[in-house]
């Protein structure tokens, strides 16, 4: 390789409804931007090869995993991390109420990952069946609290948004 | 503890011949980059290095799936999910599309591009073992025009596809399957990829409980998926005596295959799960009635 320098690279995004205009190195991942420039570090990184779903986060609605997707994917997108999925400050998403109600997670490090997998999921099939809610799922890992309560957290959070819509 | 990705420069060309160009004239220290689903995993872990990488989401129309001359042709950057949603795909290619509903999870379908598996070709690919048995077609740019080529002459080995310096992988192009023509496929897995694939294409009589021609592919399993001439021969015929031959096609599909002992199991336990899994499309692909398809990576999995 020859000597050569690396310039960084203007991205313009907009993080749960918020405008940016940042400077970044076009190596940087999504979730060193929102973890170490934005201080928003309720996304995770645990497996760090797209495995966990920890560190998932909504990129136009869809999901990606932020510790493998570069910043730069982002540019001119709308990003939703689990700091945006709250209406307001003192009221949270249904689907983050159900986790609560539903006792569906211990020590909480996959439970952002979980929730935004949660939202693409029911943003896309409202009427998810059972077998397609853990087929869906099989891409976000859990090693404490167990799959049951959060299934029946996601099967809570999908009868209370439908009843709403 | 993260790992930290090593520095590069993005290149973003706009048309295919500034892509081809740029690799063309950067060779070993540039690559093609679309989804990156594999291509940052790599770099990130396996340490991978390029001073550059060539952005070709930022070219115009490679994404499109539509039917042109009796073909599915599928631009090479359509991601995993736009093809597990096209009702084109659903409605005239619907293994496919159970397949792609089927691949890693949801975050590598919504970013990982069709062209990016097949170019990068990791040997455990879902979709390559599947485009093997469906001859499939890809259509390649590079600095001297244009040319296509099949499936099997383009998957080379591990991690090594028949590009040469400066060519890209333009689209996929798959046969319409004619009335009788039934495909399944299916996977075992316990890991993250599949421990082995197997895709099975009938031209099937139903009147007469006959078939016409068979396909059968077995992938993941060995270093590229594999064809099993021999196989596809035991597998044609009379319906009835086709089945009395499963166990004996299995055999020589499995000698074949040149199957390898790995992390994720013995040359034998694949063996076994050939003899299996051959039972298990064979049955799906003859039962009556065209299978339903599920929304969402329902019940293809091991």
């Amino acid at each position: 390789m020859t000597e050569r320098t690396f310039a960084p690279i203007a991205l313009r995004t907009r993080v749960n409804g918020r405008h940016y205009e940042l400077e970044i190195e076009p190596q940087e991942t999504l979730a060193e931007v929102l973890r170490e420039r934005l201080r928003l570090t309720g996304t995770k990184v645990s497996c760090d090869v797209q495995v966990c779903g920890a560190c998932t986060v909504l990129v136009d609605g869809l999901p990606v995993s932020a510790c493998t997707y570069l910043a730069y994917e982002a540019r001119e997108r709308d990003v939703l991390t689990i700091e945006g999925l709250a209406p307001s400050a003192d009221l949270l998403h249904p689907i983050q109420r159900a986790f609560i109600e539903e006792y569906a997670f211990q020590c909480g490090f996959c439970t952002p990952g979980m929730i935004m997998a949660v939202k693409s999921l029911l943003d896309y099939r409202p009427d998810a069946t059972e077998a397609e809610i853990v087929a869906y799922m099989e891409g976000n890992l859990c090693r404490c609290t167990g799959y049951r309560p959060i299934l029946s957290a996601i099967r809570r959070a999908r009868d209370e948004l439908r009843v709403k819509s | 503890m993260p790992t930290f990705l090593p520095r590069f420069t993005i290149e973003q060309p706009s048309t295919l011949a500034e892509a081809s160009q740029m690799l063309a004239s950067y060779g070993e220290d540039a690559r093609a980059y679309a989804g990156g689903t594999e291509l940052l995993l790599a770099m990130k872990h396996a340490g991978l290095r390029y001073e550059r990488l060539v952005d070709i989401k930022t070219i115009r129309g490679l994404e499109s799936v539509e039917e042109r001359d009796s073909s599915v042709r599928i631009g090479a950057l359509a991601t995993h999910l736009s093809i597990e949603r096209s009702p084109l795909v659903r409605n005239r290619l619907p293994a496919l599309a159970e397949l792609e509903a089927n691949v890693a999870n949801p975050r590598v379908r919504a970013t990982g591009t069709l062209g990016g598996n097949l170019c990068f070709a990791e040997p455990h690919s879902d979709p390559a073992t599947l485009l093997l048995c469906l001859e499939a077609r890809l259509e390649i740019a590079g600095p001297d025009g244009e040319r296509e080529l099949g499936i099997e002459e383009f998957l080379v080995g591990p991690y090594e596809v028949a590009l040469g310096v400066g060519e890209l992988l333009k689209a996929i192009t798959v046969p319409l399957p004619g009335p009788g023509q039934r495909a399944v496929y299916r996977k075992f897995q316990v890991h993250e990829r599949p421990m082995l694939g197997l895709a099975l294409v009938l031209d099937l009589d139903e009147p007469d409980r006959h078939i016409r021609s068979a396909r059968v592919a077995v992938g993941s399993a060995s270093p590229t998926p594999r064809r099993g001439a021999a196989a596809e021969k035991l597998l044609g015929g009379a319906l009835a005596q086709v089945e009395r031959r499963l166990d004996e096609a299995a055999e020589s599909l499995a000698d074949d295959a040149e199957l390898l002992d790995d992390i994720e199991a013995s040359a034998e336990y694949k063996r076994h799960l050939i003899h299996v899994m051959l039972r298990q499309t064979f049955e799906l692909a003859t039962a009556d009635g065209a299978p339903s398809l599920p929304h969402l990576g329902e019940g293809a999995g091991g």
